[in-house]
């Protein structure tokens, strides 16, 4: 598939008329790794990813939270096309990705959907400046005229708040500060005008005086070029800031899904209210007390535990159900559904302030 | 164990000053720097990147690397001035012994072919002169308080994971028994549950032993769970050295305002702000305040150099709180 490169401000107009539809649909997807005994016995798998399902509409921002080793960056990098799906479904718009041929996979990849990094200097070629680094995106798309290329350059640093264009086009890496080294990875993320920006941990690197600039910065291109963004952090307190809806996922599952102002002020999953007390606030009383937090430590995903994975953990977990049964999602209010036994009609609901 | 008496502070600290030597120039890293800490308190030192914060814990522990140029000041520890001491005086009597160190990203600090049990050990060998299985008798208590179980003791740190591994490390700087440690952004390589575990074992080990805390972080809602006394470090200077109670509700410092409203936090609806403009070198540090470029309220007076004001106990480094303005 080749068409002509996508023009920054063109894509402003026309991403308006299609607010609400679901650019990203993602059905009970499963993404397993083999791990093999000296290159061919098979000894298992790992359940990276292990029945997910989310939709992402046009001009929305989700986040996926969870702690590392929960299988949220293999769900991004199946995502962007660059992990095999074991099974399940991602249709982008109306296109089946597990079908896509190679060539029509690297059109997704390299136009589609762009990709933040964590580690901004480690995400720049060194030997690059600013402008050949993001020119070379370009390049690859077919965008021949050189003074287009460059207006198109100019817009997008313009965009991303690197001003005067002309101090930093010609500048490397390294010369640079890590605020603006994120600016630059965000900018060659925007350059081709995607629909989806996947930013893995963007911020975590950053000093905590630059973390807000570049929230904020992704916000705005976020509601100006009508772009879905999904968000992927461990730290919930950045994501009030920045998303719609909030993700919590465990052990390759989601736990929970609901809007982010129903999950910070009224979280249903065990897990989730862990989170949310383990989370400090900048308030001198933390230093008086201890906190409350479930033992151990996430489960392997080679053999996850039966049932809910997270009931090892818990502590209102039912005996005979949550240590055998797969929890379904049940769904508590309007957009808020959680994975977990006690929403059942059978139980009783925690009340996690006792 | 520096005995110490009731009256007397822990670690004194005055006019400290650590620069190094590169091909540009001077980089002054620490530029004079005060402070104290009370026997079983704890002190946050906050700053951004490259503020010098870290350079501050090498130069109170005189871990100092091979181009360190200027290192003067005064240090007391336990009432004595440890300036004065030798290197080989300072490596017998005071680090490790009377304060230890985990440093930043403990996990890459283990050495990977010893095993934990040996590399806990090896201080209260050296330092305290115990034999092997005594000083391993040791490591088994300090990995009881710090919540590693026994048989850990024989594996490798690779086979840990991160929480534990920085629990180790947090038991090699205990197991001497010192009265000070200093901790090197103990968790931010890690998950948030790990953090506010090893937050929840620091405090239990301060009540348990009566130890002392240096954290050094740029995580302020993080620090907030250790923090007693907090000292804000901007460019090689402190610029606000306050209590925990006062600093989080209401600090002075115009750096200290715009730094925790720059926090983001799970409730409440205020909008977050950031600073304008980066921290200036430290190779050629701008005379007068060293913030006035990027302070919003900057005045004629911040040319020159302010002095620590003490205002109410607490000490800023402002003109703003010049007691005749």
């Amino acid at each position: 598939m080749t068409e002509e490169p996508k023009i920054l401000a063109e894509v402003r107009v026309e991403g308006q008329q299609h607010i609400g539809e679901n650019v990203l649909d993602v059905q009970d997807l499963k993404v397993w790794f083999e791990l093999r005994r000296f290159g061919f016995a098979r000894t298992g798998f790992v359940h990276a990813v292990d029945g997910v399902t989310f939709q992402l509409k046009r001009g929305e921002a989700i986040a996926i939270v969870g702690e590392s080793g929960c299988g949220k960056s293999s769900l991004m990098k199946t995502i962007l096309g660059l992990n095999e799906i074991t099974d399940g479904d991602i249709y982008y718009n109306d296109m089946h990705l597990n079908e896509m041929d190679k060539k029509t996979l690297r059109w997704y990849r390299s136009t589609q959907i762009g990709y933040v990094q964590q580690d901004p200097y480690g995400a720049l070629p060194p030997f690059m400046t600013v402008r050949r680094i993001l020119e070379e995106p370009l390049v690859v798309a077919g965008f021949n005229d050189k003074d287009k290329r460059l207006e198109q350059i100019r817009q997008v640093m313009k965009e991303v708040r690197l001003i005067p264009v002309d101090d930093y086009l010609n500048k490397f890496p390294h010369q640079i500060s890590g605020g603006q080294q994120q600016r630059v990875v965000i900018a060659r993320a925007l350059i081709q005008a995607p629909e989806i920006i996947v930013a893995d941990e963007p911020v975590s690197m950053l000093d905590a005086s630059v973390r807000v600039e570049v929230l904020k910065l992704m916000r705005a291109l976020q509601e100006n070029y009508n772009i879905s963004f999904i968000y992927i952090t461990h730290d919930l307190s950045t994501v009030r800031y920045f998303s719609e809806y909030i993700f919590v996922m465990y052990a390759g599952r989601f736990a929970e899904k609901a809007k982010q102002h129903d999950l910070l002020t009224n979280p249903k999953h065990p897990y989730t209210y862990a989170l949310l007390t383990a989370t400090s606030e900048p308030e001198y009383e933390n230093s008086l007390g201890f906190k409350e937090v479930p033992p151990g430590e996430p489960p392997s995903l080679v053999k996850p535990p039966k049932g809910c994975r997270f009931h090892p953990r818990c502590k209102y977990a039912i005996a005979g159900v949550c240590d055998s049964e797969v929890p379904p999602d049940f769904h508590v209010e309007e957009g808020h559904e959680v994975a977990c036994w006690l929403y059942d009609e059978r139980y009783e609901e925690p009340d996690f302030s006792e | 164990m520096v005995t110490t008496s009731a009256t007397e502070k822990l670690l004194r600290i005055e006019d400290l000053k650590l620069h190094f030597n590169i091909t540009q120039g001077v980089v002054q890293a620490v530029d004079g720097v005060d402070f104290e800490l009370d026997n079983n308190s704890s002190v946050v030192i906050l700053g951004e990147s490259g503020c010098g914060k870290s350079s501050l814990a090498k130069a109170i522990l005189r871990l100092l690397p091979r181009n360190a140029g200027t290192y003067s000041g005064k240090v007391w520890f336990g009432g004595q001035d440890v300036m004065q001491l030798d290197d080989e005086a300072f490596r017998r009597n005071v680090r490790w012994v009377g304060m230890s160190m985990v440093p930043q990203a403990a996990l890459n600090s283990l050495n990977p072919v010893v095993r934990i049990g040996e590399q806990v050990a090896e201080p209260v060998m050296v330092h305290h002169g115990l034999k092997k299985d005594e000083a391993w008798g040791m490591a088994r208590r300090m990995f009881q308080h710090v919540g590693v179980p026994d048989d850990f003791l024989i594996r490798y740190p690779f086979e840990l994971s991160g929480g534990m591994r920085q629990r180790s490390a947090l038991a090699m700087a205990l197991v001497t028994l010192p009265n000070l440690i200093i901790l090197d952004e103990p968790t931010s390589a890690l998950d948030l549950l790990t953090q506010a575990n090893i937050f929840n074992v620091l405090k239990r080990l301060k009540d348990e032993f009566g130890i002392s805390y240096i954290l050094i972080t740029h995580d302020i809602a993080t620090s907030s769970e250790l923090a007693q006394n907090v000292a804000v470090m901007y460019a090689g200077q402190m610029v606000e050295i306050s209590d925990a109670k006062r600093f989080f509700t209401k600090p002075l410092h115009p750096y200290s305002q715009k730094l925790m409203a720059s926090v983001p936090r799970l409730h409440g609806n205020d909008e977050l702000e950031f600073i304008t403009g980066t921290p200036p070198s430290l190779l050629n540090p701008p005379t007068g305040c060293r913030f006035k470029d990027r302070c919003p309220s900057r005045f004629d007076k911040c040319d020159e150099d302010p002095p620590l004001f003490i205002r109410d106990g607490i000490k800023v480094r402002c003109w703003l709180y010049e007691e005749n303005a």
